[in-house]
């Protein structure tokens, strides 16, 4: 018998010591010195709620001045009211239109459409997509919907892509939008749905405004991109041959940027769909309406039909777009069969909407409410006791003594340590952000609301990550699991996140759990893919190098994997607790409170604008303050998109 | 020169746009009859009527009834508009909405969109007696008797306490939009209670129902008419009586909610041009009783609200005609 080895020495050495303090004792001490004078300090200098502030009378002054002006002041007559008036002629327009094709009209075209983005595959997706949302029976709301998207999305390319083409030739240019790129996406979608309320009142017009401040970026930073990719090369060329700036873009430029610039469209169209529940709140037409009505209801299947449609609308959409951005080649033949599919499935489709039903036949809907509903009420009655212990565990185990500390702790130590960590971490530029951030929420009045958010926000990051952090690492070790996990991952990413919190309401009740488990599911998903996706980026050799020097499984992920896969886990981290801070807001609806009370409130009380108008603003600034900290340490973000609401 | 001839354009620019008068807000009413005709392609000739819902049932039963004579009876299309109490009022003056079917007091809106902006016009009481106040399940005062009164809240604070309160006990609101003093109550009082909000109506009878089956303590605000109080057996809290005006500094209030005589508000500009649709909708007026039962078959017997307000309409015919423009 031979005797194991007595132990083999890690491959990778330790670095030799080096005659100085060793690394951990300058974070120990910061961390000592915090907790010392959280002590001496705990209770002072706490900025407690106070619901008069001079600033949310000041906002509810500048509001009642808005409203008394509305129909005399210059700006709003000679540019808001317009502005208004045209998106929602828009709107109209376009809703009219999809209207008056009737549902057999518009399920033709969207399958021609298909058929010329992608042949007879897509056709068949567009068909089989459209119809079901009809046989789920929400037509009518689903071309609401689609409305809505479609206008929000054709007034974001009709902005973003010119916008888009300058920020690609000008440097210049964008060092000025980048920045109000990145504010326009870290801002959870809550927090300006008061001020547009306020200039474009309620309605389709408020509602394209608010779906287009979250849809553009997308348009105008692949535009961007598509244009600086251009090479070089054809652009001389065509210079060289006595074309004029403009004819280069035309001829040159454009064309060859065009199928990046469709993967921009893409994305657009992907934001806008997921800004459908949100928008119900300030009146658009369309699925959320019946997102939020079974959420007042508390009826989970009523809920998860009208996230469905909008899953099947998303997915249409999201497969054509990508079909018509992929290059095709073909002669003229290809292009006759292209466009004459197009037009034989539309002219199928219009020919048939005068023959068959005005409305979507309502014997082909398909009645999925109760079974569904029957299932939750059985988990309901029998899970209770299981679920309402986690719910306490978390509550009384983290949420409360993390929100005791950061709420009778001072304000100044809160945010020197903010400073502190924040510059070790990415640098002074985000340390002096973050804590002015910090200091801009102490000054709107909303440090405690402020404070309690920031607790549910870091205990669901907290979870969040460390859920996609396994399941990540183990979809990289494992081909059978990783298989078996894309489905859900992406099942769980394209469902509406409204449709989340009702199954995590009858699950665990209304509270700050219910909020963080619902933020959980949509954000896990995004933090696993990028936690695969850099551990699988780990180059072979490297791989190969460490078994051969004998690690075991074990110290190849801690020792190799994991340190060189860093900027793609920062990464996951950062896109975990932005996208848990929107989600968490939502988590108001259901009684998770705080700012994203505020700011439901504010759109409901007339007395508390001003609060949810600060609150908002509030909410902006701990996002601002959370991506600042977590993204500097690896230079700038991908350009992967946080997906809202 | 040529500056001279710029800004004489700019001039004329300026000049023709003021002749425009610019856009108000109303205008946009002009544009929303073409809206609804080219939506509502093929159907009646009678016009559009927009009818906000808000979020608790008894509204929705009330809004189911009289959509149902409109569509059925009148030949009107109805669009209905969810939407919190407030934005409602907001939707007069965008053209968004064109009937509020119940609301509850609301003096502040009443003098702002009424008064001050006259995009709004009252259309007469529902008939319906509402409500406000505390509630505990009937278990409860059974076992402690005197927690009926206000004044022995704190006594029982304690038994309220869940992990969303603080430390303090549990005072469960709905939804942030309904009408509440409760945090001013609280603190005003003196009581030793958070104010949580469960997010809206559904949440309340949830925790309502679950606390009578399984004995668990709860305070909550709910009202009538409300369809629960045939289920389930809640006890009112006495607060300090309400007196004229007592509530008239929402900051300040120490006292009970008033008796509510819900009532019908219409936009302005359809009380003008509504015609047979207006006057159905300023004849209505039923009982609690009347709309707790459309409200029950809505939220207990799994009917559409257009089945439910069927089945009234059928069982009722006496009453609705009377509603019926002549």
């Amino acid at each position: 018998m031979v005797s194991a080895p007595v132990q083999v020495a890690p491959p990778v050495q330790a670095p030799a010591r080096v005659r100085r303090l060793p690394r951990w004792v300058a974070p120990v001490a910061g961390v000592v010195a915090v907790v010392a004078l959280y002590v001496a300090f705990r209770g002072k200098a706490v900025l407690p709620h106070d619901d008069d502030a001079a600033v949310f009378h000041w906002l509810n002054d500048a509001r009642d001045w808005v409203d008394a002006n509305r129909n005399s002041s210059p700006i709003f007559l000679y540019v808001v009211n317009y502005l208004r008036l045209g998106v929602s002629e828009i709107y109209t327009l376009i809703q009219g239109a999809l209207v008056a094709l009737g549902w057999p009209g518009l399920i033709g075209l969207a399958a021609g459409l298909g058929w010329l983005a992608g042949g007879w595959r897509i056709a068949l997706v567009s068909l089989a997509g459209f119809a079901g949302v009809g046989v789920l029976g929400f037509w009518e709301a689903s071309v609401d919907t689609l409305a809505l998207t479609l206008s929000a999305v054709v007034l974001s390319l009709l902005f973003g892509i010119p916008l888009g083409i300058w920020t690609g030739r000008s440097p210049r240019v964008r060092r000025i939008v980048t920045p109000v790129l990145d504010v326009m996406q870290i801002m959870p979608t809550f927090s300006y749905l008061s001020p547009i309320v306020l200039l474009f009142l309620i309605g389709p017009a408020s509602a394209t405004f608010a779906t287009m401040i979250y849809a553009m970026p997308p348009a105008i930073r692949i535009t961007s991109l598509a244009i600086q990719r251009v090479a070089g090369v054809a652009v001389e060329a065509s210079e060289s041959l006595g074309a004029t700036g403009w004819q280069t873009l035309r001829k040159v430029r454009l064309p060859l940027a065009l199928n990046t610039i469709m993967l921009g469209v893409n994305q657009t169209i992907a934001a806008a769909l997921s800004m459908v529940p949100l928008v119900a709140l300030i009146a658009a037409p369309g699925l959320g309406v019946d997102l939020l009505r079974a959420l007042a209801r508390v009826n989970v299947g009523a809920a998860l039909i009208p996230g469905v449609a909008i899953v099947l609308l998303a997915i249409v959409l999201d497969r054509m777009t990508r079909a018509a951005a992929q290059r095709r080649d073909g002669g003229g033949r290809a292009r006759v069969v292209r466009w004459g599919g197009f037009a034989v499935l539309t002219a199928a489709g219009l020919v048939l909407t005068p023959v068959l039903a005005q409305e979507f036949p309502e014997q082909w809907h398909v009645q999925l409410v109760r079974p569904i509903n029957d299932v939750v009420e059985w988990i309901e009655t029998h899970w209770y006791t299981f679920t309402g212990f986690v719910n306490d565990v978390v509550a009384y185990g983290l949420l409360n003594p993390l929100q005791d500390v950061l709420t009778s702790a001072p304000w100044w130590l809160i945010t020197a340590a903010v400073l502190v960590f924040a510059w070790r971490v990415s640098g002074p530029v985000a340390g002096v952000i973050a804590a002015g951030c910090l200091v801009g929420v102490a000054a709107l009045q909303l440090w405690q609301h402020g404070m309690e958010t920031l607790t549910i926000v870091l205990v669901a990051s907290v979870i969040t990550i460390a859920a996609g952090l396994a399941l990540g690492v183990l979809a990289a070790r494992s081909r059978w699991f990783a298989a078996g996990l894309r489905p859900i991952l992406d099942a769980a990413q394209t469902m509406p996140s409204f449709s989340y919190l009702l199954p995590a309401v009858a699950l665990f009740g209304n509270g700050r759990f219910t909020a963080i488990m619902a933020s959980f599911i949509y954000a896990v998903p995004v933090v696993a893919r990028l936690v695969e996706d850099g551990l699988r980026a780990v180059p072979p050799t490297v791989m190969e190098a460490a078994k051969s020097a004998g690690s075991t499984d074990r110290q190849l992920l801690w020792k190799v994997q994991l340190p060189m896969a860093r900027g793609s886990l920062l990464l996951a981290a950062n896109q975990g607790i932005v996208m848990t801070l929107a989600m968490v807001v939502i988590g108001a609806l259901v009684g998770a409170g705080a700012l994203g009370y505020d700011v439901v409130a504010g759109i409901a009380q007339q007395e508390d604008y001003g609060k949810g108008l600060a609150a908002g603003v509030a909410l902006v600034l701990l996002g601002v303050m959370l991506d600042r900290i977590t993204q500097g340490a690896n230079g700038r973000r991908s350009p992967h998109k946080k997906r809202n609401a | 020169m040529k500056k001279l001839r710029l800004i004489a354009g700019v001039l004329v620019l300026g000049l023709s746009m003021a002749a425009c008068g610019g856009a108000k807000v109303e205008d946009d009413s002009a544009a929303a009859p073409s809206a609804s005709a080219a939506g509502s392609a093929g159907a009646s000739a009678a016009g559009t009527v927009k009818i906000a819902i808000n979020g608790w049932v008894g509204y929705e039963a009330s809004a189911a009834v009289v959509s149902y004579l409109l569509e059925k009876e009148l030949g009107y299309k109805v669009e209905k508009v969810t939407l919190a109490e407030e934005p409602s009022w907001q939707g007069m003056e965008s053209g968004d909405v064109d009937v509020i079917i119940e609301n509850w007091g609301h003096p502040d809106l009443k003098k702002k969109y009424i008064e001050e902006k006259q995009v709004a016009v009252e259309a007469g009481s529902t008939g319906n007696k509402g409500v406000i106040g505390w509630y505990v399940p009937e278990w409860m005062v059974q076992k402690y008797p005197d927690i009926t009164d206000y004044k022995n809240l704190n006594k029982y604070a304690d038994l309220f306490k869940t992990s969303e309160s603080d430390g303090k006990g549990q005072m469960l609101d709905g939804d942030p939009s309904f009408v509440t003093n409760d945090e001013a109550l609280v603190k005003n009082l003196k009581l030793d209670y958070k104010v949580v909000y469960a997010g809206s109506e559904a949440a309340l009878i949830k925790a309502a129902k679950q606390a009578t089956e399984q004995k668990k303590p709860l305070l909550m605000y709910f009202y009538e008419p409300q369809w629960l109080f045939n289920q389930v057996k809640l006890v009112k809290v006495n607060l300090p009586a309400y007196t004229e005006g007592c509530d008239s500094d929402p900051k300040k209030v120490a006292c009970d909610y008033p008796p509510y005589d819900l009532d019908k508000i219409v936009s302005k500009k359809f009380a003008d041009t509504g015609g047979k649709a207006y006057e159905l909708i300023k004849a209505f007026q039923w009982t609690n009783d009347d709309q707790n039962a459309v409200a029950d078959d809505i939220t207990n017997n799994g009917m559409s609200a257009e089945d439910a307000a069927k089945k009234w309409v059928e069982a009722n015919t006496a009453k609705w005609q009377a509603w019926m423009p002549k």
